[in-house]
């Protein structure tokens, strides 16, 4: 992992090279820069790839044989190259506007929901001196970043012109909404607990994991981030056997390519930010701190493929009596309760 | 306080769209086109177009000898074909006056129950796909392969048989299928338990399916609805039971009813009906009698002029055939009467008012085959 980040030390050094580099081929200094910035969001990309492509293959495998079945297994050893193959597939298909689509706010809407996701992998400690940019409102950050992707999907589900999407585009913006308010309240119990927002902090403040003092939290947490990914039981933005695929019935070829790609990246980040807040991060003995984030993150994302491949799909209503009657209520006792076991101890 | 939608009904000006669910959608079950008129979510109407497979089954009968017609209704409802088969082979004997052997009887018992339990399955599995679940369709259709084993064994197809013959069935059972039915019976036994744990404990499940679809008595009478769904809504009508045919009073079953009559009382009436079905399958197995599988029959069949209506409980509700012969090789006329068609025709009462998901789900837990509705 360390090859594919520039640690902190690193990237100074390599930014210094390309400064020198640009004023050395006659350009201004802003060009390394540029190049620079350019760089860290390659890096950036090709993680985001890599993790997509094996969460998809876990994902697939994983379902496989939850569902007594064995998953793919053509391509490569156990069907490993599957996602290689079926990238390819996605990369090379024609990319097609349906003749009633409002032709631009199609084209760009699954590059707003994949950004929404990608830009908060940014600010996610991995490891202790393994962070892309260190901010010190890290949380504040991640939670405001990923917002906008429900723009994206309003605009997929409008400018498709297609009714199956509008449906869709309309029921994601209300479930998003909705699960906002008990996802962003759940995290501000750790945040009282800890008492800062900046993402290393925390981590390094948990001697024993949060989850141990937030349980409520934690749970309150976990199915705001499921029903915030789109995932099954709260998947009726695309719900397939209602409204085919949702916002994204019309997209093909790579615009549909990010829009799974922003979905397995929402899911990443979230169960990041559950690893970070609840169970301690990087923290953990005897492996380098990267291999007990990911780890932490992975029993997470287990969690979400668990869900999806075993529980029905909840009504519109019924996930709207969830959120707003159960979730937001109990989110804001557990915020009174930290408070007042904070004040009192 | 001010209510914008009364107030100010300009402001908040709304539309109706129409909806066309179909004929090429995931949960309609095949080529089924529903036109959904939508207030936001909820239907305001629902009309249903089908005819898309229409394959002119019933024509066909008077070009094809008796026999030779047999294999066609295995198309009719492909997931209950042994039953099609029956009520042809049921009409066409009842105008010729043939004589099924007592053992033909038991092996008819055998297949349609074997049958009505492998179509419940695929309901199940797909009843769980309609409403997001993937994984019970997976488990089903494991069990399910396990019944068309049985089937291969027995006649070497998987779902159209094309085993009834009139005046029997083509041909005894093969000696390993009497174990191998018994393992499965035994297998089986347990498995309403698994799809308890998977679907029917399950709040989500039970939240989705409860109070959703609410069909009374009389609507059901005044479709014509017939079979799981009329026994949901707490009617005991089986004709095995209330019109018993062939040997079906020699053997102890329950007729499952429910008296909710919402989708989770479609959903029991099912599953339970599964295990009944096993029930008689095992009473068969024990009780099989020794002798002939077939009458004599001849060869070239001419059935003296007269007409027929003969009618059997399959999967889905009451289906019969009606036929009438003009003394030739061929029937002169033949009218099938599918459960599905009056089924899907009170879907409309039904999803009235309800959301888009809904539909969904009231439309799997009416068990429609839409080559049986388009014949």
């Amino acid at each position: 992992m360390r090859y594919l980040f520039a640690p902190a030390e690193l990237f100074p050094i390599l930014l210094e090279g390309l400064r020198g580099l640009a004023v050395w081929a006659g350009l201004p200094v802003m060009a390394g820069d540029w190049a620079g910035a350019a760089l860290v969001m390659f890096g950036l990309f090709a993680f985001c790839a890599l993790t997509v492509m094996v969460l998809v293959y876990a994902e697939r495998k994983i379902a496989g044989h939850m569902q007594a079945r064995i998953g793919p297994m053509r391509v490569g050893w156990h069907g490993v190259l599957q996602v290689i193959a079926d990238t390819i597939k996605l990369i090379v298909k024609e990319t097609w506007v349906p003749g009633s689509a409002d032709r631009w706010v199609y084209r760009c809407a699954p590059y707003v929901v994949f950004t929404a996701g990608f830009l908060a992998l940014i600010a996610l400690p991995l490891d202790r001196d393994l962070t892309p940019v260190h901010l010190n409102l890290g949380l504040i950050y991640i939670v405001a970043v990923g917002t906008p992707g429900v723009i994206g999907i309003l605009m997929a589900g409008w400018s498709s012109g297609n009714k199956y999407s509008l449906i869709g585009g309309m029921r994601s913006a209300a479930q998003m909404i909705s699960y906002e308010v008990p996802l962003l309240i759940s995290l501000m119990g750790v945040v009282m607990i800890s008492g800062t927002l900046d993402l290393h902090m925390i981590v390094e403040s948990q001697r024993v994991p949060y989850i141990i003092f937030q349980p409520l939290g934690f749970l309150i947490f976990l199915i705001s981030a499921v029903a915030e990914t789109n995932r099954n039981p709260f998947d009726i933005p695309e719900a397939e056997s209602e409204l085919t695929a949702g916002f994204h019935t019309e997209y093909g070829g790579i615009r549909f390519a990010y829009f799974f790609l922003a979905e397995y990246v929402n899911m990443f980040v979230l169960s990041a930010l559950a690893a970070t807040l609840f169970l301690g991060g990087w923290q953990g003995p005897w492996f380098p701190g990267w291999v007990w984030f990911l780890a932490k993150t992975g029993a997470i994302l287990f969690l979400f493929i668990w869900f999806r491949w075993t529980f029905p799909r909840f009504r519109a209503d019924q996930l709207m009596d969830l959120s707003w009657k159960i979730l937001t209520p109990l989110a804001f006792l557990n915020l009174l309760a930290t408070g007042l076991i904070l004040v009192l101890l | 306080m001010r209510n914008l939608e009364t107030d100010y009904p300009e402001a908040l000006k709304t539309e109706e769209i129409t909806l066309n669910m179909g004929p090429q959608h995931p949960s309609t079950h095949g080529a089924l086109r529903l036109i959904l008129r939508l207030d936001g979510e909820r239907v305001v109407s629902a009309r249903p177009d089908f005819g898309y497979v229409h394959r002119g089954l019933e024509k066909m009968a008077e070009s094809l000898s008796y026999v030779q017609y047999i294999h066609i209704t295995d198309r009719i409802d492909y997931l209950s074909s042994i039953m099609n088969e029956w009520s042809f082979c049921l009409a066409a004997e009842a105008l010729a006056g043939i004589e099924v052997p007592r053992k033909a009887e038991y092996l008819r018992v055998l297949t349609a129950e074997l049958c009505r339990i492998s179509s419940h399955l695929v309901w199940l599995g797909a009843m769980g796909m309609d409403l997001g679940a993937f994984t019970p369709l997976t488990y089903t259709f494991r069990e399910r392969e396990m019944v068309l084993e049985l089937f291969d064994l027995l006649c070497g197809q998987r779902m159209t048989f094309n085993y009834f013959r009139l005046g029997g069935v083509v041909r005894d059972l093969p000696p390993e299928f009497t174990k191998q039915t018994q393992a499965f019976i035994k297998y089986f036994e347990r498995l309403p338990d698994i799809y308890d744990q998977l679907l029917s404990d399950n709040p989500i499940f039970l939240i989705r399916m409860r109070d959703i679809g609410h069909l009374s008595p009389a609507t059901a009478h005044s479709h014509a609805v017939t079979g799981p769904n009329l026994r949901g809504s707490g009617v005991a009508q089986d004709l095995r039971r209330c019109e018993p045919y062939s040997v079906y009073p020699d053997f102890d079953f329950q007729v499952v009813t429910c008296q909710e009559g919402d989708a989770l009382a479609r959903y029991r009436v099912r599953v339970e009906e599964m295990r009944q079905s096993a029930r008689i399958v095992a009473q068969v197995l024990e009780g099989l009698p020794e002798g002939e599988v077939r009458s004599k029959v001849p060869r070239v069949l001419k059935i003296p002029p007269g007409e027929a209506y003969v009618r059997v409980e399959s999967s889905r509700g009451i289906q019969g055939f009606y036929l009438v012969s003009d003394g030739s090789v061929k029937p002169a006329r033949c009218r099938i009467r599918v459960p599905s068609f009056a089924n899907l025709s009170v879907l409309p009462q039904l999803v009235k008012g309800v959301k888009v998901a809904d539909v969904v789900a009231i439309l799997g837990s009416l068990d429609i085959i839409i080559p049986e509705i388009d014949r």
